[in-house]
């Protein structure tokens, strides 16, 4: 019995020494080295690809921001994104999806009503949008809830209301649009988009140059 | 070109790439565990453990090795999170609760990396990097440390000798995983995923006003997360936030990186056993259920069968833009064929049947490719059996590599497989059963049926996905899933070192006219079929209960 105790602690001591060693490696030298050559050779991606407009940081381009009022383009909705539950001293967005199934009444509301609602923001005199011309990203929220994007088809039914509310020719946002569409990398790799940020932070500095 | 076409061909891409590196990452990996040297800074750590790298262990040796590392681990790990609120760099963040400490300290050294926190509201640095990190490495090493052993059980004859754990372990991180992850890391910096240590910050809004946003070491912990096929986020969102997984090329580079080493070991096994044809029946058998898998999914998300997603329009409920749903589809397949679980979008709301998907690949106990290390492991145990099923059909006693599958081999095969199983039906059960669990579930009927299934399929075969909508930071799945990993992850390798060590003991039979030729076509079939057949078998009533229910519905 005793003896079993010793080898037990003695292999336990063993594995703790091997823990710490290898954390020393893996926990504290890798990600300093890491973090030292990130910071030196791509500072901006390193720190969150921040972009500034007006001498402000106005976000950060890989982060999709809600609260736009309906003169800009809309982002994806993001019904599965919370506040932090802990550690309450910060106010913190906790990233998420909605997880409800396919077959889930309530995400089907959810879709209905935004759909809805993305047909009434977007029809103005003259352009009346169609139920079935509403792509599914506009309707959907994201995985993360922080998605940058949206597709190119939701950007372009939404140039006539935003050259409405500009007060814009619509030539001349649906060329901001092109503009902003991102292709597939390589030419197949992921999906066309469009950086909504970028593509209000265009559209405010042309409607301030009018 | 319309999306399918491009999902496909990201497919293709990535089974070209993969093609490519087997080879030297293989033959690399069978070098390493076989070299005579040892480095300066192997040595430096031997001495430390104060281990000697090159006495032989046996069976027995080589599991008290790995018990007493992850026992280490697990305690380390826990008291860490317990201390959090009094450590330096942990942004004031507040101790975590005992039972989220057990969970998430057992999910880790399981190579699980099941998490019912959020990461960007409970864990500071310290934990992230010195905690949560090292794991990643390190409960990787363990798993190619166990394949490695069995792979020597198969090579070496009349010998109870498996190799030095330490040794395995130290080689495993400082050779293999240490140089792929950094080079990984800053590839996914240079394309936008954070890297520093700026804590919680503000950032400026266009509408106005600021956030406050975490900072963290993220690339450097996100590519040992794929490559280790660990799957725990740095964020709630995990690979679908866009600081952990900013572009649709940083997409393809993580699935890489989830499948690179699993596929590759099949070379290193055929380098070590003197065959590399028998590494390529192995890597067969893995590739057409990998790929079939990715073909299925694809098809139901193209397809987006469901209420929702069909008034959507298509099935973008829980995936990001930017990769969209071929992206998606290819992911989902991989993290939950490997037992890595991160995710790049959400499986709780793929269709009934793309759910399914996911959980039938956790069913076949993660072996095409597997987890690096567990993938080869389980594979080859299956390969036993099918070995076995083939000796009955034409009467001989079942061979493989030149090893005979007596009784006792038969049995402890057989173990290794029954033990998943067990833990998945007996815990789904008893949650269904008892009254206050089903209180968890997000989601009414079949969909809730599935959420618990998936909790407990992910933690035994130590996945760590989810049908997240789950709320599984109560005690009971606390401690359930903490269990599950435990019992899922040590006593398969029980089963797996007592086979090797059996297997090396013996003195091999020379090939004969009648011996089944393992490096055929027709085996890789043959064990296709066999872990198909076993898996359905097995989990057919449950699945039939939860996604089957909902897909067909």
């Amino acid at each position: 019995m005793t003896n079993s105790l010793t080898n037990t602690a003695r292999v336990l001591g063993a594995g703790l020494r091997a823990l710490l060693a290898l954390t020393l490696l893996t926990g504290v030298l890798y990600p300093l080295v890491v973090t030292g050559i990130a910071q030196g050779l791509f500072h901006d991606q390193a720190n969150g690809s921040e972009i500034e407009a007006d001498g402000k940081v106005a976000g950060s381009s890989l982060i999709g921001q809600q609260g736009y009022s309906l003169r800009y383009f809309q982002p994806r909705p993001a019904n599965g994104l919370g506040q932090n539950s802990v550690n309450t001293r910060y106010e913190l967005t906790v990233s998420g999806a909605t997880n409800l199934a396919a077959d889930s009444k309530v995400l089907l509301r959810q879709v209905e009503e935004a759909k809805a609602a993305v047909v009434k923001d977007n029809s103005v005199p003259g352009y009346a949008v169609k139920p079935s011309q509403v792509p599914a990203d506009a309707v959907t929220s994201s995985g993360s809830g922080l998605d940058p994007h949206i597709s190119p088809a939701y950007a372009e039914l939404q140039v006539h209301r935003v050259a409405v509310k500009n007060d814009l020719p619509v030539r001349a946002v649906e060329k901001l649009v092109e503009e902003h569409t991102e292709g597939r990398t390589l030419g197949f790799i992921g999906e066309p988009r469009v950086n909504v940020l970028r593509l209000n932070l265009a559209l405010k500095d042309l409607a301030a140059k009018k | 070109m319309g999306p399918v076409t491009a999902g496909v061909l990201q497919l293709l891409a990535l089974t070209g790439a993969l093609a490519l590196v087997h080879v030297p990452l293989g033959t690399y990996m069978a070098r390493v565990y076989s070299a005579k040297r040892h480095l300066r800074a192997e040595r430096w750590i031997y001495r430390g453990i104060g281990a000697d790298p090159d006495t032989e262990m046996t069976w027995p040796a080589y599991l008290r090795g790995i018990l007493g590392f992850s026992a280490a681990g697990v305690l380390f790990l826990y008291l860490l999170q317990r201390l959090q609120g009094v450590l330096p760099g942990s942004l004031g963040f507040s101790s975590v609760s005992p039972a989220q400490s057990f969970d998430t300290a057992v999910s880790f050294v399981t190579n699980t990396n099941w998490q019912s926190y959020s990461g960007e509201q409970t864990m500071g640095h310290v934990v992230q990097t010195a905690g949560l990190a090292v794991q990643n490495f390190v409960s990787a090493a363990v798993g190619m440390a166990v394949a490695v052993a069995l792979v020597r059980g198969f090579a070496r004859s009349r010998t109870g000798e498996l190799g030095n754990f330490w040794a395995d372990l130290v080689r495993g991180t400082l050779r293999i995983l240490v140089p792929i992850a950094a080079l990984a890391a800053v590839v996914l910096v240079a394309c936008g995923a954070i890297q520093n240590f700026s804590g919680i910050h503000e950032v400026g809004q266009f509408t106005g006003g600021s956030k406050q946003w975490n900072g963290g070491a993220v690339a450097s912990q996100e590519a040992i997360k794929e490559l280790g096929t660990n799957g725990g986020g740095y964020f709630n969102a995990n690979s679908a936030h866009p600081f952990e997984n900013p572009t649709p090329f940083t997409n393809l580079l993580e699935i890489f990186l989830i499948l690179v080493i699993p596929f590759s070991l099949t070379r290193t096994f055929g380098v070590l056993v003197g065959s590399v044809k028998q590494g390529y029946a192995i890597l067969a058998t893995m590739a057409t259920i990998w790929l079939g898998f990715a073909a299925l999914m694809m098809w139901t998300e193209f397809a987006h069968h469901g209420p929702a997603l069909q008034a959507a329009g298509g099935a973008m409920e829980g995936k990001e833009v930017r990769f969209g749903i071929g992206g998606s589809s290819i992911f989902a397949v991989s993290t939950t064929l490997t037992s890595t679980g991160a995710v790049d979008s959400f499986h709780s709301s793929f269709t009934g049947l793309g759910g399914g998907i996911t959980l039938l690949g956790m069913m076949l106990g993660e072996i095409a490719p597997g987890g690096v290390g567990s993938g080869l492991y389980g594979m080859l145990i299956m390969a036993v059996i099918a070995v076995f099923i083939a000796g009955l059909m034409v009467g001989r006693t079942p061979e493989y590599l030149g090893k005979k599958i007596g009784a006792r081999e038969m049995k402890l095969a057989a173990a290794y497989i029954l033990i998943t199983p067990a833990l998945v039906l007996v815990l789904t059960a008893a949650s269904m059963a008892l009254p206050t669990p089903p209180h968890s579930m997000l989601n009414p009927g079949a969909h809730g049926f599935s959420e618990v299934l998936y909790a407990f399929t992910s933690a035994s075969n130590n996945n760590g996905s989810a049908f997240a909508g789950l709320n599984a930071n109560t005690d009971w799945f606390n401690t359930m899933t903490g269990l599950a990993m435990l019992f899922g992850r040590f006593l398969p390798m029980v089963f797996v070192l007592a086979l090797a060590g059996s297997l090396a003991g013996q003195t091999p039979v020379p090939a004969t006219a009648g011996t089944l030729r393992t490096e055929k076509p027709l085996f890789a079939g043959l064990l296709v079929g066999a872990i198909l057949i076993i898996t359905g078998l097995t989990y057919f009533p449950a699945l039939a209960l939860g996604p089957l229910a909902e897909g067909l519905a």
